[in-house]
């Protein structure tokens, strides 16, 4: 079973930041974020994801509210794992990025410059900008139906694919015989021409440690399900509850053969928001404390569970039966839940055999069981 | 003398994608990996620099319709660069390279607002004009701006940046627990930009940064160049000419500050400086020899002569003389992506005949007369006569400090670190430890320039 960290903010829940262990004030400071992720890599955690958005935090669909009781503000997440990669050593890390307001090769770059100063330990986590106002972010542009939103991810990360394996392995040859520095043989143009967009490269840098740093992203609709089938390394599923999740592996699956894609190259993950307690009353009644300090329930669009450490590792087993290969973990408040993560569940499903002690790669392709890939450009 | 001794400025300019960086030596390492930015970032913060800084390159060179293959290629992102460096750095201060022409600003703002909280207020960024088609082959825009336009969309850029670095108050984050109340005020961050390069609007979630506005340094000598950084910029990137012309230049752009009710202190001139150190100033020059023979390759020699000639010269032995035939001065340009090249465009003609002749006169070779006629290092010597140097053309007004480019990767600052910087720092000239946190403070600019004209001169 593979576990994988989503931070977001103080947790999801809104008003986790005024949980009595949070670091509310330390939010927007680098020392905040590197303190989770090595304690998510204490637990052994495959990776980290952290979320972005171009947009401000708020409860409306499309707009600002003008609550002062959330938290609102976030830094940018590329640079968050930039800042923290140097002082981790293991897990992998996962900023999001939008394809919809975005440079490709701005967005190829910087991931593979992060997976450069991880060593081999980046991804990039994509997401769209479905708001009608998020053009205004990048000047006055339309923001397309979600059709064609997804057509347009797909050629962005296709792009970035594409970016990433125009400097074969090795064109670096410093040759001081003949002079020459690369094999220009060995970097390539790309030349994409697509409706949205059309990018030349080369790219400035050369393939990253990973050859192709892993690619993330939640499914959902049918645009979105074939937009992760066709582009993803790793799909996040939202299910509602267990019926659900047996329903949406299978879909996924039917998108990821009806893409052409080689099943055992792709990973399928399961998001859950989970609160912990040693006393599964005290999980409850701490969420039922947050819902009250922030005047409504918290419904996650996704699995939830309230309980115990040793009830989740249970319900994980139960739920890997049903098509998912791993969890994205969504901490409901942290610090708390996630040391109850790290520190609890994880030697829980440790006892039960279904994770492993220690790290048994040094990049997060080799820690997920996915292969460096050839290069699509290489000459065969 | 009774006027204080001004400070020199330092900046360390990790080995650039041109022939002033050399591959072929035993101590070239990496230009690609971490451990090549941590070692050179690490040594000029052991020297106290100010800032760290990192060129910016879109699209890899070519010449003659082929990937130029002779120099160092190929650059990892800056800011991503930056973010980690911050990591195993404590005091200096990073600066990254980013044009106005092919970026959004809004995501620039986003990305240098971030780097200054996750540095703890270390972030700049050098800004630089650029309207080549070719760059813009890379990016959804394509070519879009016409070279007059550049600055226009420059100022616009900056001006937007401003905004959304002041969309945030200073004390808006409250984060207090026990009222329950995140922030000050609902909605911070709201920003609309209407210009007609730079239309942007919506609302910042970057909170207030340490520096409040990024350090800012401009490229560029051109006369609109230096109104624009009198204008916005808290420094200057300038090419290093002799003392004479550093002081016109000086004079020329700080005198330029006052319309905008600024005063000569508020903006630092330093010019991109490279150097060659030896035990004396003899062998010093003869190191700066050798040097420039690694840097001019006989292949280097013939494609610098293409690039003038615009024709193929490959048949030319670089050891044997200057091609009798003239430039092709008919056909677009062969090489591209290089500022060097585009500096050579016009009169080619008359100054292939000058060379021809200069050649002829010195009886040297293709290879010899490159070498002779193309960058020299700023200042060779043993660290005394460096560091004298130095130190005159900053007490002289010349420039106000150094961006020093070393041409080995990543030692090329070792030696200038701990020979010279200490004779700078003996005669009371350069710090020997960092007295504050931020990039503003190590460069005593308290105040970030508002880009308005002075009220009194409107």
């Amino acid at each position: 079973m593979h576990l994988a960290l989503a931070l977001n903010d103080a947790g999801w829940h809104p008003a986790a930041w005024r949980e009595p262990t949070a670091r509310a004030g330390e939010l927007f400071s680098a020392r905040y974020w590197v303190d989770q992720v090595r304690e998510a890599q204490s637990g052994r955690l495959d990776f980290v994801t952290i979320e972005d958005s171009f947009r401000l935090q708020s409860t409306r669909a499309d707009g600002p509210d003008d609550r002062t009781d959330q938290v609102r503000g976030r830094l940018d997440a590329v640079l968050i794992a930039a800042r923290v990669a140097p002082v981790t050593q293991h897990i992998g890390i996962v900023p999001a990025a939008t394809t919809t307001l975005t440079e490709p090769f701005r967005v190829s770059t910087q991931i593979a410059t992060l997976d450069y100063v991880s060593r081999g330990r980046a991804g990039w986590h994509v997401q769209t900008s479905t708001r009608h106002s998020d053009g205004a972010y990048v000047g006055p542009r339309t923001i397309p139906s979600s059709e064609a939103m997804f057509d347009e991810a797909a050629g962005h990360v296709e792009v970035v694919r594409r970016l990433w394996d125009s400097w074969e392995d090795g064109a670096e040859i410093r040759d001081a015989s003949t002079g020459r520095f690369i094999d220009r043989d060995r970097v390539h143009y790309i030349d994409f021409e697509g409706p949205y967009f059309d990018v030349k490269g080369p790219s400035i840098t050369p393939r990253p440690p990973q050859g192709q740093p892993i690619v993330t992203t939640v499914a959902g609709t049918n645009a979105a399900d074939r937009f992760a089938a066709r582009s993803a390394d790793i799909v996040f599923l939202t299910p509602r509850d267990e019926v659900g999740l047996a329903q949406r592996t299978g879909e996924i699956d039917d998108a990821l053969a009806d893409a052409g894609r080689d099943s055992t190259l792709s990973r399928v993950f399961a998001d859950v928001v989970v609160f912990l307690d040693d006393d599964a009353a005290a999980a409850a009644s701490r969420q039922a404390r947050l819902d009250a300090l922030d005047g409504g329930v918290y419904r996650p669009d996704t699995l939830l569970f309230t309980g115990t450490p040793a009830q989740l590792s249970e319900q994980l087993m139960a739920w890997t039966e049903l098509g998912c290969s791993g969890f994205r973990l969504r901490p409901g408040a942290v610090p708390h839940d996630l040391y109850a993560i790290t520190r609890s569940l994880v030697a829980e499903l440790r006892d039960r055999g279904a994770v492993p002690r220690e790290y048994r790669s040094s990049t997060l392709r080799g820690g997920l069981g996915l292969a460096r890939p050839a290069n699509r450009y290489a000459a065969i | 003398m009774s006027r204080p001794l001004k400070q020199i400025r330092l900046a360390a300019h990790f080995p650039g994608v041109n022939n002033t960086t050399v591959w072929s030596d035993p101590d070239s390492g990496s230009h690609i990996d971490f451990d090549s930015f941590v070692s050179l970032a690490q040594t000029a913060e052991g020297a106290k620099f100010d800032f760290f800084f990192l060129a910016e390159g879109l699209r890899m060179r070519e010449h003659a319709g082929r990937l130029q293959d002779l120099d160092v290629a190929g650059r990892p992102d800056s800011f991503t660069v930056l973010a980690a460096l911050a990591a195993v750095t404590e005091r200096i201060g990073l600066a990254a390279t980013i044009t106005t022409t092919y970026h959004e600003p809004h995501e620039v703002a986003r990305q240098l607002a971030s780097l200054d909280h996750l540095s703890g207020g270390r972030a700049a960024w050098n800004l630089v004009t650029s309207s080549d088609a070719f760059t813009g082959a890379n990016f959804r825009r394509g070519a879009y701006l016409k070279y007059a336009q550049r600055y226009e969309r420059g100022g616009q850029f900056v001006e937007a940046a401003n905004q959304l670095w002041g969309s945030w108050a200073a004390d808006e984050v409250l984060a207090d627990v026990d009222a329950g109340e995140f922030l000050r005020h609902g909605t911070p961050g709201a920003f609309a930009f209407r210009g007609s390069q730079v239309d942007i609007s919506g609302e910042f979630t970057v909170p207030h940064s340490p520096q409040g506005r990024p350090v800012m340094i401009q490229a560029g000598d051109s006369t609109e160049g230096r109104e624009f950084a009198a204008q916005y910029a808290d420094g200057i990137f300038t090419r290093h000419g002799t003392l004479e012309a550093g002081q016109a230049f000086y004079a020329d752009v700080k005198g330029r500050l006052a319309r905008y009710g600024r005063s000569p202190e508020e903006m630092l001139i330093l010019p991109g400086t490279t150097f060659v150190l030896g035990d004396t100033d003899a062998d010093a020059r003869e190191r700066a020899h050798h040097v420039r023979r690694q840097q001019v390759t006989g292949a280097h020699a013939i494609l610098f002569l293409e690039q003038l000639w615009n024709r193929d010269l490959s048949a030319y032995d670089p050891d044997g003389p200057l091609p009798d035939i003239d430039p092709d001065i008919s056909s677009e340009a062969r090489a591209q992506g290089s500022a060097a090249a585009r500096s050579l465009n016009r009169e080619a003609v008359a100054t292939a005949r000058q060379w021809r002749e200069r050649a002829q006169a010195g009886r040297l070779s293709i290879r010899e007369l490159v070498i002779e006629m193309t960058n020299r290092q700023t200042f060779t010597g043993s660290p005394a006569t460096v560091a004298e140097a130095l130190n005159a053309h900053v007490q002289a007004n010349a420039c106000d400090g150094f961006i020093l480019v070393p041409h080995i990767t990543p030692g090329g600052l070792d030696r200038f670190a701990d020979e010279v910087v200490p004779l700078l720092q003996e005669r009371g000239v350069f710090r020997t430890e960092y007295t504050g946190t931020t990039l503003r403070e190590h460069l005593g600019l308290d105040r970030a320039p508002t880009g308005a004209v002075a009220a009194a001169l409107q």
